[in-house]
């Protein structure tokens, strides 16, 4: 079967690979791609580890067929920072120490960075609420939901 | 090895003449059951036929009938919709209570209709707003109402080389409001143990003119019940039509015993999910007139 060939543009830069037609996002982006920022946990779409924004919108990769971002626009963890300064949402996970393994900590900060880019002041219920799909098994979730607060105040003007 | 292809039609024809010359063929809309389905064995697609390229499939259109939702609109879309949440504010906590934001992304009420889960969150709320099912297929189009639609678990009224385009949903008439409630034993992430939708209509004087009751995780689809809508008719929603619905509701029901309830707590809840959620469909008609 011949294998699907797909132009898209990742991280504001086209990019075209070579697929299967059912290769997850998630796969191809670490294999055809070589981003392997996206990490693979449940396969399932349970854990947010594969989160991408695709078109601007949260995802879990592993829930979307690579062919299907044809002409569309994605977003991985490594398009979050700009060139070597670190995303606030990036600078607060460190200045927090929020993150031990670090697997589960890409999907986190894509998540956060949707949230902030939509709404720059949520509450933490809010915020812990949009963060439920994305599992930690390690740090726990106070340091992350600290951080992203913090963030949150941090890209927001001074009032 | 048998391969899969994937699809994009960019018109209802192509998917549907796709779907028609392929009896393998699955339909891709947020892939949140399917692709899982897909990984874990359960089916083997010779192709993905993914209709997020057509127009009708993703977009919400508003006019004076009500509401044309695109089967494939994915859920945080329907969420963020002002319109729909003005309208039918029920339905929205519905699509709301499906998944994480990942997930919400994705998922779509179409493909929830069409996975046909007992416990789908959505399909109660839909019924209690008389929606209907627009379905196309080799023959042309035609409609089935939300309830109608689904035949069993994982089973639909679909036909071979027939796709759901859209689902219709009538603007409610003045003083009418609708209700979502569902029980997990968490606040989030998980699926129904019992749901329950209300839709009421309540007069000028607070009588109840018009209701719809419909409960969800108590039987192989889920289930308008007449009954409890009858208790309410003709009410002011005292404690004794709102029992009575309730009543209703949990006669209605016919669940099953699993690791999630039991038969009798499954009942009970049901009841209890119904009186609630007509009293917040009430006060929510309260807030408007």
């Amino acid at each position: 079967m011949a294998k699907v060939h797909v132009r898209t543009t990742i991280n504001g830069e086209e990019k075209e690979f070579l697929c299967e037609p059912a290769d997850s996002l998630l796969g191809a982006l670490r294999d055809a791609v070589g981003l392997t920022g996206t990490k693979e946990g449940c396969t399932t779409g349970d854990c947010g580890a594969c989160s991408v924004l695709m078109d601007g919108r949260l995802v879990p990769s592993c829930l979307v067929l690579a062919a299907e971002v044809q002409g569309r626009t994605v977003t991985t963890i490594e398009g979050i920072a700009n060139g070597h300064a670190l995303h606030p949402v990036q600078q607060k996970f460190l200045e927090h120490g929020a993150l031990q393994c670090g697997i589960c900590t890409p999907g986190f900060i894509v998540a956060a960075k949707a949230l902030l880019d939509t709404r720059p002041n949520p509450t933490e219920v809010e915020t812990r609420y949009w963060l439920a799909g994305n599992l930690c098994r390690c740090t726990g979730y106070d340091k992350i939901i600290r951080a992203v607060l913090d963030a949150a105040a941090a890209l927001r003007p001074e009032a | 090895m048998q391969t899969t292809r994937y699809e994009a039609p960019e018109s209802v024809a192509a998917a549907v003449r796709l779907v028609d010359a392929d009896p393998g063929a699955k339909v891709l809309a947020g892939g949140t059951d399917l692709l899982i389905q897909f990984r874990a064995g359960l089916h083997r697609p010779t192709a993905f036929v993914d209709v997020k390229r057509i127009p009708e499939l993703v977009d919400i259109a508003v006019d004076r009938d009500g509401v044309r939702l695109g089967a494939a609109t994915a859920a945080a879309v329907i969420c963020e919709h002002a319109e729909m949440r003005r309208l039918f504010p029920g339905l929205v906590e519905a699509v709301q209570l499906i998944g994480s934001t990942q997930i919400q992304g994705r998922s779509t009420v179409g493909g929830n209709l069409c996975n046909a889960s007992p416990a789908a969150d959505t399909t109660c709320a839909l019924i209690v707003n008389r929606a209907q099912c627009i379905i196309a297929g080799p023959r042309g189009e035609r409609t089935v109402a939300v309830e109608q639609f689904c035949t069993g678990p994982g089973k639909t009224v679909l036909q071979r080389g027939e796709l759901l385009v859209s689902i219709r949903i009538p603007r409610p008439s003045p003083g009418t409001a609708d209700a979502y409630l569902r029980l997990i034993p968490r606040s989030e992430m998980d699926i129904a143990v019992v749901g329950a939708a209300v839709s009421l209509t309540l007069g000028p004087d607070g009588v109840c003119t018009a209701a719809r009751v419909a409960i969800a995780a108590v039987a192989p689809t889920a289930l308008l019940v007449p009954e409890a809508a009858d208790a309410l008719i003709g009410s002011r929603l005292d404690e004794a039509a709102l029992r009575g619905a309730a009543n209703a509701a949990s006669a209605a029901a016919r669940p099953i015993d699993d690791k999630r309830g039991t038969i009798a707590y499954r009942r009970q809840v049901a009841g209890v999910l119904t009186k609630r959620a007509a009293a917040i469909a009430a006060e929510r008609v309260k807030g408007r007139i």
